[in-house]
């Protein structure tokens, strides 16, 4: 398998404090990656890193082959990164269609196009000129997982989905997310909750104070040295 | 008779304030930039047209053909040199850029054209009026001006609503983060945006000249009435711009009824009334939220 998207010694720093520490990890193409950590482990900061929202202050981003480290996130999204920003950040005054319709901006033709996005999310066909303020929170993120399906990614970015969903609408999305996974799209997730992270995902990369602690495959990963690993507890006193 | 003479003469003079305005609102709506110097930007649109008709004989309407495209790469390319990197160190930075634009503008412009007034020639329209009644005729200018004005806003409004350009200027507005993440190029939205506004300006400057007289002291004059429009409409809406020149219009056309010396004084006026009134709403709002905190 080649390698899509490749981190190399990371860096990422909010001012003073630095959020991810020479972070490395591959993703292959058509993989789905999940990351695990306590809050401020510095997850959603590389996931915003690789997607250009933030500058990393060292460290290389190769996407596709090619070196991204320092190219403006809209050209990004042009070569096929999306981000589901975690809070959704739909833009409130455009309607659902709209906000779908922003991401054409992307210039990147496929198979997803509004109709498709409303076909795979049908609660939103009804909603299509509603305004985004006045969505629910389960619609919110149906609707923002859509317009970063618009784009076409070839990796699809996903930062805490499930997050202020009552479970039965989480239920709902993940739903909707089988089918991309199904579908080949290689995708990078940071989940809080464990257990679905561990069943959605083909590998799963813990981290803790903005450094990778653990990394390994569906299979090979126990949920106490997940777990061990989230706290920061040495594997040995786990045992 | 007098008094509806003055409210219709004032109506059609918010025609040319909404004119003028329409930019400056929508770099404020999409930028947060308040464009200081776009009431210069709009004399220079008046000075090329002049310099046109002085060196071709065409028209004055003629010479907008090319001004206004002219007027479109001028705003791209103040965006991409000057104002981008000013609204990257702040909200304050394009303040001060921009003043100091107005007062570099109306300083080439005086070395170029001397301080004198200078006028554009209307037309047969400039001279035109439908007389209603003996105190009351419409000039045909003034309509036009009006009927341009709601042309261009509703225009405007029609490619915010319907079109992708709108759609990302609206979500850059918004967000320009998140919209930056779905591939919109912020910076060439916010140019785009800059290059609309300057060319609408450049069209409002046009009309001036063809209204009356121009200087180069006059940006700052203008500013001032497409800043009182903006703000008695509502920051943000395109046809409150309108709503707020047609207001700012007729005031100053009564404040003219009552002594023709008060003319700019009743805008003014006007304008105060509203930022207090707001203000005041404000504050009474801010201090319910209080007392239901407390």
């Amino acid at each position: 398998m080649s390698a899509l998207l490749a981190v190399e010694g990371l860096d990422v720093r909010h001012g003073l404090l630095q959020a991810v520490r020479e972070v490395s990890l591959d993703v292959a193409e058509g993989e789905t990656l999940a990351l695990v950590g306590a809050n401020g482990a510095g997850k959603s900061t590389l996931l915003r890193a690789i997607a250009g929202a933030h500058r990393p202050a060292a460290g290389r981003i190769v996407f596709a082959g090619r070196d991204i480290t320092r190219m403006p996130a809209h050209r990004r999204a042009r070569a096929g990164i999306a981000l589901v920003p975690e809070g959704r950040r739909l833009f409130p005054e455009l309607t659902v269609e709209e906000n779908l319709r922003v991401a054409t901006a992307s210039r990147r033709p496929g198979p997803w196009t509004v109709e498709e996005v409303l076909e795979a999310f049908p609660l939103l066909e009804p909603l299509r000129r509603k305004r985004a303020a006045s969505l629910s929170g389960g619609e919110q993120q149906a609707t923002a997982i859509g317009r970063a399906l618009m784009t076409n990614p070839r990796l699809l970015l996903l930062d805490e989905v499930s997050l202020g969903l009552a479970p039965v609408v989480v239920e709902g999305v993940y739903r909707s997310l089988a089918t991309l996974i199904e579908s080949g799209t290689t995708i990078i997730l940071v989940e809080q909750d464990l257990a679905r992270a561990m069943r959605v995902a083909d590998r799963v990369i813990c981290m803790l104070e903005g450094r990778v602690v653990l990394e390994g495959l569906r299979g090979q990963l126990t949920r106490e040295q997940v777990t061990g690993a989230y706290f920061g507890l040495r594997q040995g006193a786990t045992a | 008779m007098t008094w509806v003479a003055a409210v219709v003469h004032g109506i059609l003079l918010g025609g040319y304030y909404a004119l003028l305005a329409a930019g400056l609102a929508l770099m404020f709506g999409v930028m947060r930039i308040i464009n200081l110097a776009h009431g210069s930007l709009a004399l220079v649109g008046a000075y090329m047209a002049f310099l046109l008709v002085e060196h071709t004989g065409w028209s004055t309407y003629l010479t907008l053909l090319p001004v206004l495209p002219g007027a479109l790469i001028v705003g791209y390319l103040l965006q991409r040199t000057m104002l981008e990197r000013s609204l990257r160190a702040g909200q304050l930075v394009p303040l001060l850029t921009t003043f100091g634009l107005l007062i570099v503008i109306a300083n080439l412009l005086q070395e170029f054209f001397s301080p004198d007034v200078h006028s554009l020639d209307a037309g047969r329209i400039g001279t035109a009026a439908w007389q209603i009644s003996s105190e009351l005729s419409i000039p045909w200018f003034d309509v036009l001006t009006l009927g341009i004005a709601l042309a261009v806003l509703g225009g405007l409004q029609l490619v915010l609503r319907f079109t992708q350009l709108g759609r990302e200027l609206r979500a850059t507005a918004a967000d320009a983060d998140t919209a930056e993440l779905l591939g919109v190029n912020a910076r060439a939205v916010y140019a785009r945006a800059t290059a609309i506004a300057v060319a609408v300006a450049a069209l409002a400057g046009v009309f001036y000249g063809m209204r009356s007289g121009f200087d180069p002291s006059q940006g700052g004059a203008e500013l001032l009435y497409a800043f009182e429009a903006v703000v008695i409409g509502g920051i943000g809406s395109l046809w409150g711009t309108l709503g707020g020149g047609i207001v700012l219009g007729v005031s100053q056309e009564i404040g003219a009824q009552i002594n023709p010396e008060y003319f700019a004084i009743g805008g003014h006026v006007v304008f105060l009334a509203v930022l207090v009134a707001r203000s005041a709403s404000q504050a009474s709002r801010i201090r319910y939220a209080l007392r239901r905190f407390a």
